[in-house]
């Protein structure tokens, strides 16, 4: 089979929208284009009728009733309604938050915006391997703390966290547990009874879906989580988030979770084998490279490395037919290189020469073995231009002279 | 972000890539920059008896930007007399290659190794 160029490596930024994904949404931008809250006609009962299934197919992605999901935009607006809406609602209880410096922005920004209106925010910072610990949640817990954020995969790395131990925790000690999912729902087993999450965030558009719509978990009982609504209107999702809701975009969530959920397993183990070569294959050809996250309790398809003496982003530019991303500063405005690799001690040098490749549903044995090959070029061209790597060389040839 | 033509081309096939012998006396050497801020340039000039450039070369350590804007600065020295290259500008390496304002920086540091490999070359001749 011809490759067809360039070859999309970041799937952790986004992903196609599955065919079948795509197929159950279409009648309902056409002929089903009811408003899901009319509900004295055939029009409105059909759009209620595919929000309920698409509902119910997320809450059994989550081991969670139906009830319990609230939709929303996006994984964005979904971490900003769990952490404001239980600040604002609890706090008479309490106004301490935990969370860790290395989450996406979604969830570092409303906490910020938390801490300049008086709460009291501790930020972890995770392990080596981008991990938080139990213990570190546990001994960052008041009497005063209202929740718990930590995300189920890091988006950078794709390192996942002990969710349900720190779950349990959070349940002994009576405090809100909210986990960004958005990378890790659909790709790995998630329970929100056996994890004890009260509060979920995931969006549609990292598994197969389409942009612009996603969940957010909130737990009913055992304990309740009352939140303060950020959107007010109508009324819609129980109160919690107003708007007419995306019923295509809803069925299409659905039918994404749905999939995700069913072919979990297979995907993975297939994502897995890909990876590995992908890394394997790399590390063969190549000298000083690292990998950025945990060995093991890692997303299937995420692949973080850092080649030494040479710049991102000019790797990137020099590997035209692959779409990836890179933590090198050169790549955001902010000229500081990625956050999330310095908050795991990885140095700034080493955070400028990542790469993240993010594999998926589409990518091939093919596509791969393609990659390592342009990567190994890539790599060893920049490296005769790099002066690092010329006094590196030196270094090592006058060591060996000794 | 898109690149310009002229980023482009440099990028794709650098000139001047190499060392020159930094013990040489008629060679200046300039290294500016640092790696955790995700730029190094190496550049280095050749300079004859009369104060002409007779070569220059260059390695660097960052981005596109910065890796042409340093091939182009070793374009532009050789044949150049020292004090024409000592004159030589940022903002016009940032024009020919048609910068954005993000990546002026690269530009910056062109002149800066520039400045740096005269400045060797005047220390070890005792100018
Ligand atoms: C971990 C994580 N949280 C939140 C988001 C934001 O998701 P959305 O694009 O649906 O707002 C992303 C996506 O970039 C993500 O990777």
């Amino acid at each position: 089979m011809a490759l067809k160029l360039p070859i999309y490596f970041d799937h952790n930024a986004t992903t196609p929208v599955d065919r079948r994904v795509f197929e159950a949404m279409t009648p309902y931008l056409t002929e089903h284009f009811g408003n899901a809250a009319s509900r004295n006609h055939p029009f409105g009962w059909k759009a209620e009728a595919a929000v309920e299934h698409a509902r119910r197919q997320i809450a059994d992605l989550l081991g969670a009733m139906p009830k319990d999901i609230v939709l929303t935009s996006g994984a964005t607006e979904s971490d900003n309604l769990a952490i404001k809406g239980v600040a604002e609602m609890y706090r008479d209880k309490g106004n301490h938050i935990i969370t860790c410096v290395s989450e996406h922005k979604a969830v570092l920004d409303p906490c910020k915006r938390l801490g300049e209106a008086g709460f009291d925010v501790t930020w972890l910072t995770p392990d080596e391997f981008g991990r938080v610990t139990p213990e570190q949640v546990a001994g960052a817990i008041t009497d005063r703390t209202i929740l718990i954020s930590i995300m189920a995969a890091n988006n950078e790395v794709g390192t996942i966290n002990p969710i349900a131990a720190i779950g349990r925790i959070a349940r002994d000690r009576g405090v809100f547990f909210h986990t960004d999912a958005t990378q890790a729902a659909g790709k790995i087993p998630i329970n929100v009874e056996e994890m004890c999450i009260d509060l979920l965030s995931m969006s549609a558009h990292k598994i197969y879906g389409p942009k612009g719509v996603g969940a957010l978990y909130v737990r009913r009982r055992n304990p309740r989580v009352r939140l303060r609504c950020q959107m007010d209107g109508g009324g819609h999702e129980r109160g919690m988030r107003s708007g007419t809701l995306n019923v295509p975009g809803i069925v299409g969530l659905g039918e994404a979770c749905r999939i995700a959920g069913a072919e979990m397993s297979d995907e993975t183990a297939r994502l897995t084998v890909l990876r590995d070569r992908l890394h394997e294959g790399i590390s063969a050809s190549l000298e000083f490279v690292t990998l950025n996250g945990h060995p093991a309790e890692r997303l299937a398809g995420t692949l973080n490395l850092s080649f030494a003496y040479v710049e991102g982003e000019a790797l990137m530019m020099k590997m035209k037919d692959i779409a990836v991303s890179s933590g090198s500063a050169c790549t955001s405005a902010s000229l500081e290189p990625s956050y999330v690799l310095r908050s795991m001690g990885v140095s700034d040098e080493l955070a400028h020469s990542s790469i993240r490749f993010s594999l998926g549903r589409g990518t091939t044995i093919e596509e791969v073995d393609y990659a390592i090959a342009q990567v190994t070029k890539a790599v060893t061209e920049l490296r005769e231009l790099s002066p690092l790597y010329e006094l590196a060389m030196e270094k090592n040839d006058s060591a060996a002279a000794t | 972000m898109a690149y310009s033509d002229k980023v482009m081309d440099h990028f794709s096939n650098p000139r001047n890539v190499g060392s020159l012998d930094k013990n040489s006396s008629n060679v200046g050497t300039g290294i500016v920059g640092a790696p955790e801020c995700g730029d190094v340039m190496k550049l280095q000039i050749e300079v004859d008896d009369d104060g002409q450039i007779v070569d220059a070369k260059f390695k660097t350590f960052g981005c596109g930007s910065a890796i042409a804007a340093s091939s182009l600065a070793t374009e532009w020295l050789k044949g150049k007399d020292l004090d024409h290259a000592t004159e030589l500008k940022n903002t016009e390496i940032a024009s020919e290659l048609s910068l954005p304002p993000v990546k002026i920086h690269c530009s910056v540091l062109a002149e800066d190794a520039i400045k740096a490999a005269i400045q060797d070359w005047k220390r070890k001749n005792g100018k």
